[in-house]
């Protein structure tokens, strides 16, 4: 390769590290004021996209009219996102931490199938913009006059906002929200308007990145999970709430990219190897090193203590009586399910999906709830198993009944080397590095063909005989499944649950008293990735295969919708969450063509009416009640 | 729990033959599962094709006096809900048999559960070859012209180019990687003399495409085989044509002719590229004269490749399950078995011997009319002649 080809290669990453630093800049900056983890973000920086196809279509042909597309594109947008954080986000501030996730993902549901009503299932790529259609010659080669364009855009932007943040009085108070936003409320700053300023202020800027794409790329509506994948990578790669460190992330991201394509099919000590399926991965593999090196990323500093606005968490209580009863209750009725299969022969197929479900959000439930460690990658102990399973029948010979025993061990030793670097972290830093993981697992899972079937996966993986029929593998989920979470629940009210309390709530008090916070917080961490692993296992014999989709982010981000829908404080929230997003997922699904608005809307209902999750805020109408 | 699962199989029994006595009069039910809202721009035109097909049928009295009942299921683009859906599908709405299926992954799942099952399935849309082929089973067959066969049909144009260097940019994932296998193996084996010089493989969705081009335009090659689509190609092409990849150069380009992909690219669409697709706008046969006819009447738009495909999928199953006369798995895989139907594209034969159609493609040049990407001089290839050999096949194929 010559200098010359390199040397066009780094103005690629330019072109592409101002492109990704105006979808994440706003993340970095609606997170470091409201704390919110906003999933919309991708969502917005989709519409951007679309709204200024349509825009530029019809005032596109001049220079100017062109420009004012796009800044009116942006503007529009952040004017959903002031409605978005209006009429959803300002009611449920007081909910627990990240339960506003559940609601910015709802907003992703109902913008996707919006997008879909509106525009079409068609790409639409738009015209070129007037003015730099064409290309110059840079060292030989043709380079794309937009491109050379777009360089400047990312400086100019990080330019603009640092003359915001450090000499406006709207720029001070977002950056002393940051550091300290009850500070702020004390000293009379109308918080509400703060944060629908910022949130605004976000989705101008994730929409202004999308509009400035539209002579670039088609607006499509794969876009919006794209963007918010690569935004929390280059966020947190760089130090939530740094504006440089998101510019300096984006450098770095895109520059490795380019040069990975640059080097393209190339032989190390003699065996062929693709750098430019390397990009698949190669982001997450980043941030892994950098947050297992800098814990905070390049440039963020450690995330000063967030004083929650919601109230102080109770501890967790073994169930009363009445609970008790009732959990006996749904059991029994559990038992006896199968003699109804007869009349609904369905119910025992949905029962294995929620079973499987309910262990996997329970295992999350453990370590995110109790535990504090908020993982945004629990799919990966998931695929752990499922895919341990599998191998073991496939590659190694093994029967059924024993892979079904391996595959847990599987995951839990996953989660035994993953957990020693992420247990280390705290707060949204960790839940990326759970994330980075995770992503890890599934490009190996998508990547070595000969061994797990690449993107095809494993298939013929169905249970042994004496199980293969519906009521018989249904016993198995369901002993798997109340054996799981009673452990779980068991583990939680001994003296070690306790100890994981404790360190989550005061880790340097624990520490005092004498408890080895991150040995408690490992073996945790390991004991959730072996009972979500016993998930993975049922789940690829119930499903008869199991490939990378089952286990990619979406089924880490369901892990979370489940829990933080049942209610992260009490035990039986993971259960109630999981039961009900899957009954309803496939219930809404079948029922309504655009099924991903229908379940958006249905989660935006939860959401507004039991801010505490479904089981907790039931409950505290009980406890009420008794009061 | 072994005798109460017995009552229970004698009472399904007994409630199943208590089910067909009026037969006569019952419809046949079709389950459809597809990624709907995953894969819109392919399968809302499918959808409407198989509604039209569906209506022709029925108004012509159905068969044996049945009339077809489609029931559509939305897989949500993951096997795992694919395979509850197949279940929901068989279990609750006792469909007779299945179809559909877009994404390779999700089609393979379905092809194994059909087998597991002993479901009859027609996968629709999948185009991995690992369906008829490597994990081929008896209750399944493929109606969409494969990988591999799309690939073979490039071939023998592409040699005559006589272009020694050559670059391949695919995405990265089982039809990408099995595209390009296919075609780099034939390419070899019609010009021994041919040098494949690069190779990009961007992640499905997720193309740098400036990087990507520039990479290829480095590497020096004579030309270049393309498997992108959607909106990858869009990218793709506008930044190969601002930074002047395709000049000079030969572009071998697969399913880039189809409406779905070359529609978006409008007045960018490149000039000359070798292509497989569907030019609806210039087939002048009876048959699919008379198919175009009836959609646009329908729907007041032109068909996309996704119409005929959803399309003949229900004439397919209006032949098989008339020549089967009945909706028993085993003598509806016995009737598909080198069952003849009639397609937009003409007569389709299902082969014995591996259950893959031979439903085939258009092969012609893309141009620029009127501001719209076209193709030109294109002609029909018959899915027949590019299938390896019967011997080949039964190698790879296992034994029912």
């Amino acid at each position: 390769m010559s200098p010359d080809a390199i040397a066009v290669q780094f103005l690629n990453g330019l072109a592409g590290a101002s492109t990704l630093f105006l979808i994440a800049v706003g993340l970095s900056l609606i997170f470091g004021v409201t704390r919110i983890v906003n999933f919309a973000h991708g969502s917005f920086y989709m519409l951007g996209i679309y709204v200024a196809y349509s825009l530029v279509a019809r005032f596109g042909g001049t220079v100017l009219g062109f420009w004012a597309s796009l800044l009116v594109a942006a503007l529009a947008v952040a004017v959903i996102g002031v409605v978005v954080e209006l009429l959803l986000l300002r009611r449920i501030y007081h909910a627990p931490e990240l339960f506003q996730l559940l609601a910015t993902f709802a907003v992703v549901l109902i913008v996707r199938d919006a997008t879909l009503a509106l525009w079409g299932p068609e790409d639409l790529l738009g015209p070129r913009a007037p003015g730099l259609k064409g290309s110059v010659e840079i060292l030989g080669r043709q380079f794309p006059q937009y491109d050379l364009a777009l360089i400047f855009v990312g400086p100019a932007v990080l330019g603009l906002l640092w003359l915001v943040l450090t000499r406006t009085r709207f720029g001070i108070l977002i950056r002393a929200a940051t550091q300290d936003r009850e500070m702020v409320g004390a000293l009379g700053v109308n918080q509400a308007w703060l944060f629908t300023a910022v949130f605004a202020l976000g989705a101008f800027l994730a929409a202004f990145g999308g509009a400035l794409q539209a002579p670039r790329e088609p607006a499509n509506l794969g876009l919006d999970l794209v963007a918010i994948g690569e935004a929390f990578v280059v966020v947190v790669v760089g130090g939530m709430g740094s504006i440089p460190g998101a510019f300096l992330a984006a450098f770095i991201i895109a520059e490795i990219k380019a040069m990975c394509f640059a080097i393209g099919q190339t032989t190390i000590a003699g065996v062929s190897f693709s750098f430019s399926k390397l990009t698949l991965v190669v982001e997450f593999l980043v941030m892994a090193a950098v947050l297992i090196w800098r814990p905070w990323g390049l440039l963020g500093r450690p995330a000063a203590a967030t004083r929650n606005p919601a109230e102080i968490e109770a501890p967790i209580s073994p169930a009363d009586a009445r609970t008790r009863r009732f959990g006996f209750a749904v059991l029994a009725l559990l038992i006896v399910l199968p003699a109804f299969a007869q009349a609904f022969p369905y119910t025992l197929v949905l029962s294995i999906d929620i079973l499987i479900a309910v262990l996997f959000a329970a295992s999350l439930h453990f370590i995110m709830g109790p535990g504090g460690m908020h993982s945004f990658g629990h799919a990966a102990y998931f695929g752990l198993g499922a895919y341990g399973a599998g191998l073991l029948v496939k590659q190694a010979g093994w029967s059924m009944e024993t892979a079904l025993v391996g595959a847990p061990l599987i995951a839990a030793a996953g989660a035994l080397v993953f957990g020693w670097f992420c247990v280390r972290l705290s707060g949204v830093y960790l839940a990326m590095l759970t994330l980075a993981f995770a992503q890890i697992v599934w490009s190996v899972a998508f990547q070595w063909d000969d061994f797990t079937g690449g993107s095809n996966g494993i298939v013929g993986v169905w249970p042994a005989p004496w199980l293969s029929e519906k009521w018989a593998y249904y016993y198995l989920t369901l002993a798997c499944a109340v054996a799981g979470v009673l452990l779980l629940w068991r583990v939680l009210l001994a003296p070690f649950g306790y100890a994981m309390r404790a360190g989550r709530d005061s880790p340097l008090r624990a520490d005092a008293i004498g408890i080895d916070v991150f040995r408690v917080q490992w073996k945790a961490f390991m004991l959730a990735g072996l009972v979500c692993g016993v998930a993975g296992g049922l789940f690829a014999f119930s499903k008869g295969s199991i490939s990378p989709e089952a286990i990619g982010v979406g089924r880490s981000i369901d892990g979370l919708i489940m829990v933080l829908l049942g209610g992260v404080q009490t035990l039986a929230g993971p259960v109630v969450g999981a039961g009900l997003f899957t009954w309803l997922s496939d219930l809404i699904a079948r029922e309504f063509a655009y099924w991903r608005a229908a379940l958006g809307l249905t989660i935006l209902v939860l959401v507004l009416a039991f801010p505490l999750g479904v089981a907790g805020s039931v409950k505290r109408l009980f406890a009420r009640e008794a009061a | 729990m072994k005798r109460l699962s017995t009552t229970l199989a004698a009472a399904l029994v007994a409630m199943a033959a208590a089910g067909t006595a009026p037969a006569q009069q019952k419809p046949i039910r079709i389950g459809e599962i597809n990624s709907y809202k995953a894969q819109p721009a392919f399968l809302d035109p499918y959808k409407k094709g198989m509604d039209l097909a569906l209506e022709e049928v029925n108004a012509a009295g159905g068969i044996g006096g049945r009339k077809i009942e489609l029931v559509i299921r939305d897989d949500g683009g993951n096997p795992g809900d694919a395979v509850r859906v197949a279940e929901e599908l068989v279990s609750r709405e006792r469909v007779d048999l299945l179809a559909g299926g877009f994404l390779s992954h999700i089609g393979l799942a379905l092809t194994d559960f059909a087998k597991q099952k002993k479901t009859f399935f027609l996968a629709t849309e999948p185009l991995t070859d690992k369906i008829v082929w490597q994990n081929g089973n008896k209750y399944t067959f493929r109606l969409r012209a494969s990988t591999y066969m799309q690939a073979a049909m490039l071939v023998p144009e592409a040699a005559k180019m006589k272009k020694k260097r050559w670059a391949v940019v695919y995405p990265n994932y089982e039809y990408g990687q099995s595209a390009v296998a296919t075609f780099k193996e034939q390419l070899k084996k019609a010009q021994p003399d041919v040098e494949f010089v690069g190779e990009q493989a961007p992640p499905l969705g997720r193309i740098d495409a400036g990087a990507v081009v520039q990479a290829l335009a480095d590497a020096k090659p004579d030309a270049i085989f393309n498997v992108l689509f959607g909106a990858d190609l869009a990218r793709f092409v506008r930044e190969g044509n601002t930074r002047g990849l395709f000049k000079g150069r030969e572009v071998v380009s697969l399913l880039t002719g189809e409406p779905e992909y070359i529609d978006p690219l409008k007045d960018e669409t490149p000039e000359g590229w070798l292509v497989t697709g569907y030019p609806w706008y210039g087939i002048d046969t009876p048959e699919h004269k008379a198919f175009f006819i009836a959609y646009h009447r329908k729907y007041n738009d032109y068909p996309r490749l996704g119409s005929v495909v959803g399309y003949a999928t229900v004439k397919a199953l209006a032949a098989g399950l008339k020549r089967a006369n009945s909706t028993d798995t085993e003598k509806l895989i016995a009737a598909f078995r080198g069952l003849n139907f009639e397609s937009p594209f003409g007569k389709v034969v299902f082969r014995a011997q591996d259950h893959q159609s031979t439903m085939g493609a258009y092969v012609g040049r893309t141009t620029v009319r009127g501001g719209k990407g076209e193709m030109k001089d294109y002609k029909y290839y018959d899915g027949a002649k590019f299938l390896p050999s019967d011997a080949e096949v039964k190698k790879m194929r296992p034994a029912d």
